[in-house]
Order: structure tokens, then C-alpha cells, then sequence
């Protein structure tokens, strides 16, 4: 039995500065996949449309658990190595990439439709439609929930301490069981998960409040 | 590339004991949830400036840190505070507990939506606080929210998985004991996100049956 000095809390901000990385890795190619995922919901080809709407069934009807799992596991039957934080990370950013698509659809589809219409008009083509007109106004009006699904994503890194990967829950639980202090770990570990999610999910609040007035 | 689903589905009485296991966790979840969801809004709504604080604090400190984290909290200072329970009991605490503060942000949406001269109507009317409250101002405010209460309730039902963790009865334990004997993990595990996809579907439905027949008042 040993106490918490400067050797265990220094090995869980490591676990912290992992926790950061994975979260950036899968908010990063979240984005960019989900993007695609976006554009893949709202194209104008049904076929391409039910890929998409298949794409994030799966992963919203899901545990992220079982997503970490199946790429953790099958990436190495299909010939593929990576180390463990790659597997973890290719499958957060699957993961973000249907939560993402599914709520830059919804925003979107919430930019009134008579602003592609007067683009038609003009003669503008898809691909300047999107980048000039609908996306960045989607964007905006994404940004809640996209702050929360960041949050959301943040806290989901923690299962990757099931599969092993020391990240901050994971240096958490090796330092309680040394320490037997469990509830003194657990809540300095929770305190850092709180202190890194908490003004997130105040400036998504925030701008929601913001957003829902100025619609007013 | 070499599978074999043979050994998994040769469990397949463990998997489907294991998926009841699941549903039981969730149902209960959701149960207590919504209990602590009523409970923390009505809280809010009582005018007690410190219980109103202590709702807020429980409800940013739960949906600010990660399931796991509060699982394995919740774990180990129960025993701590006397109380010994079993792991499937202490992962039912601890979804509800989980559940019940985003129900609370929901439930409270809900109730602040509705008008205050539906109050001041049971007022005139001589209904008692308690009756205003379940009858004028609970019943619709869950009948508003129940789309969002539906989706975080699917939430939960896959958070379940993660009570694998303290060792609850669920799904995921029994694949991971499966895995243990067989070495199969990836068809295992495959076998049970299918399973978990079935039953997410299964209670969407179960939700949109509710909706359905709950809540169609006062259009039918």
C-alpha cells in the first residue's frame, strides 16, 4: 500500500494527455468522415442515401463499446496491424463520423430550401452550392451540438481502458489498485474528465441560448 | 482470413440469457431515471434555493464525467458507506443515477414549456400544489419530451454494456467470458453487436408503441 505523491498523479496526467490525444484523433477524422457521411445523407441518388442511413444506424443503435471491440479484434483477421491506440482511435473516428453526419444532416436540412433554390437560379453547381452556401450556414447552426457530441466524444475515450489502453481512466484504475484509495483516485480522475468537459458543455449552452434569441 | 462462428453460436442459450440480463438492466435504468428525473425537477421547481443548487451540481458533475468513471466510483464507496450489494444491483445505481440527471435537463425542458396559466387554472380550479403538479404540468411536459427522453433512453440501454466493467450480469460480460473460453473475440463480439443493434431496435418500437397508445390524449 503506498500513498498518491508526485509519481501517480504525474502518471495520470500522462493518462490525461493520451485521453486529449485520442479525443483530438477522433473529433479531427470525426469531422472530415463525417462530412463525407453528411453529403452521402442528403445526396440527390436514393441508393447513396440509404448507405449513409445505414452507416449511422449501426453505430447510433450500438455501444461504443462493441465498436472498439469489433475494430480492436477485426482489424488483425483482415491482415491489418496497429498498435492498440491506432485500433482505438480508427474506431472513435467511425464513430464520430455517424454521430457528426447525422447532425450536420439535420443542420443541413435546416437551412431553408429557398436559398439552393435561388442558387439553381444563378446557375451555381453543387460543388460551390455546398462549400459557399449551404455548409457554412449549417455550420453554424450545428455548432451546439456538434460542442456537445465533443463532450460526449471526450467521455466515450474512456472505454478504451476496457481494451487495455492506458488512457486516463485506465492510469486511474492501475493507481487505485496500488493505492487502494479508490475514491480518492476515481475522484481526482473524475475532477480532470469535469474540468476539461464542463466549459465545453457551458459554451455549447451558452451559444444555444444565444442562437435560440436571435431566432426570436 | 479464418472464422468460426460455430463455437460462438454453440452459446447461444449464455448469449440469450445475457441479452435478457441486458434488458433487465436497461428497464430498471430507465425506471430509476425517470424516477430522479421527476424527483430532481420537482426539487427545482419547490423554490428551495439549496436543493435547487444541489439538483443543478448533481446534474453539470454527472453529465460532465465519463459512465465509467462514476461506475467504478459508485463501486467502490457504496461498500465504504456499509451498503454491500452485487455488482448487477450497484450497475442499475448506477445507470439510473447516470439516466436520472440528463432526465432531468430533459423533464425540466419539458415542464418550463408549458404555459403558467395552465397552473394558474388548477389554482382557480382548487387543485392541491402536488395535483397541479402531476396532473397539469408533469403529464404534458413528459408528453412534449418523450422523442428526447425515448433517444436518451436508447443511450442508456447501450451504456449497459459498459457495467461489464464491475462484472453486472449483462451481454457484454457473457461474450467476454465466451471469449475467454474460445479465443473467438472478433466473432464474438461481432455476434453481440448485432444482438445489441436487434434490441435497441426492439425498444425504439417498444417507445413508438407508447407513444402511440400513452400519449395520443387529448387528440383521441
Amino acid at each position: 500500500m503506498s500513498t498518491i505523491g508526485t509519481p501517480e498523479l504525474l502518471f495520470l496526467l500522462r493518462g490525461l494527455g493520451w485521453t486529449l490525444l485520442l479525443t483530438a484523433i477522433g473529433f479531427v477524422g470525426g469531422i472530415v468522415f463525417g462530412l463525407v457521411v453528411a453529403l452521402v445523407r442528403v445526396a440527390r441518388r436514393r441508393w447513396l442515401r440509404n448507405i449513409a442511413v445505414g452507416w449511422i444506424a449501426i453505430f447510433q443503435g450500438t455501444p461504443l463499446l462493441m465498436q472498439l471491440f469489433v475494430v480492436y479484434f477485426g482489424l488483425p483477421l483482415f491482415g491489418v496491424t496497429v498498435p492498440a491506440w491506432g485500433a482505438v482511435a480508427i474506431a472513435l473516428t467511425a464513430h464520430a463520423s455517424a454521430y457528426l453526419g447525422e447532425i450536420w444532416r439535420g443542420a443541413i436540412q435546416a437551412v431553408p430550401l429557398g436559398q439552393a433554390e435561388a442558387a439553381h437560379a444563378l446557375g451555381i453547381k453543387y460543388r460551390s452550392l455546398m462549400r459557399d452556401i449551404i455548409l457554412p450556414q449549417a455550420f453554424r447552426l450545428s455548432l451546439p451540438a456538434t460542442i456537445g457530441f465533443l463532450v460526449q466524444l471526450l467521455k466515450g475515450t474512456s472505454l478504451a481502458a476496457i481494451v487495455g489502453f492506458i488512457e486516463l481512466t485506465r492510469a486511474g484504475q492501475i493507481v487505485s489498485n496500488q493505492t487502494f484509495k479508490p475514491l480518492i483516485v476515481f475522484g481526482i480522475v473524475g475532477g480532470l474528465y469535469f474540468l476539461l468537459c464542463w466549459p465545453l458543455s457551458l459554451w455549447g449552452s451558452r451559444m444555444e441560448r444565444r442562437m435560440a434569441r436571435d431566432r426570436r | 482470413m479464418n472464422l468460426d462462428f460455430g463455437v460462438v453460436w454453440a452459446r447461444w442459450p449464455e448469449l440469450l440469457m445475457g441479452l435478457g440480463g441486458t434488458l433487465f438492466l436497461a428497464l430498471s435504468g430507465m425506471v430509476l431515471a425517470l424516477m430522479i428525473g421527476v424527483l430532481g425537477v420537482a426539487v427545482r421547481r419547490s423554490g428551495n434555493r439549496i436543493g435547487s443548487a444541489l439538483v443543478i451540481a448533481f446534474v453539470e458533475l454527472i453529465r460532465n464525467t465519463p459512465f465509467l468513471v462514476q461506475i467504478f466510483f459508485i463501486f467502490f464507496a457504496l461498500p465504504l458507506a456499509g451498503v454491500r450489494l452485487n455488482p448487477t444491483v450497484t450497475a442499475i445505481i448506477a445507470l439510473g443515477v447516470n439516466g436520472g440527471a440528463y432526465a432531468i435537463e430533459i423533464i425540466r425542458g419539458g415542464v418550463e414549456s408549458i404555459p403558467k396559466g395552465q397552473t394558474e387554472a388548477g389554482l382557480a380550479l382548487g387543485l392541491r400544489p402536488g395535483e397541479i403538479f402531476r396532473r397539469i404540468i408533469l403529464k404534458p411536459a413528459l408528453r412534449a419530451v418523450f422523442p428526447s427522453l425515448s433517444s436518451q433512453f436508447i443511450l442508456l440501454t447501450l451504456t449497459t454494456s459498459i457495467a461489464t466493467s464491475i462484472s453486472a450480469y449483462e451481454l457484454t460480460s457473457v461474450a467476454q467470458r465466451i471469449d475467454g473460453d474460445t479465443f473467438r473475440s472478433f466473432e464474438v463480439y461481432f455476434t453481440i453487436t448485432a444482438m445489441y443493434l436487434a434490441l435497441s431496435w426492439f425498444i425504439m418500437s417498444l417507445f413508438a408503441v407508447i407513444t402511440r397508445t400513452v400519449f395520443t390524449y387529448p387528440t383521441r
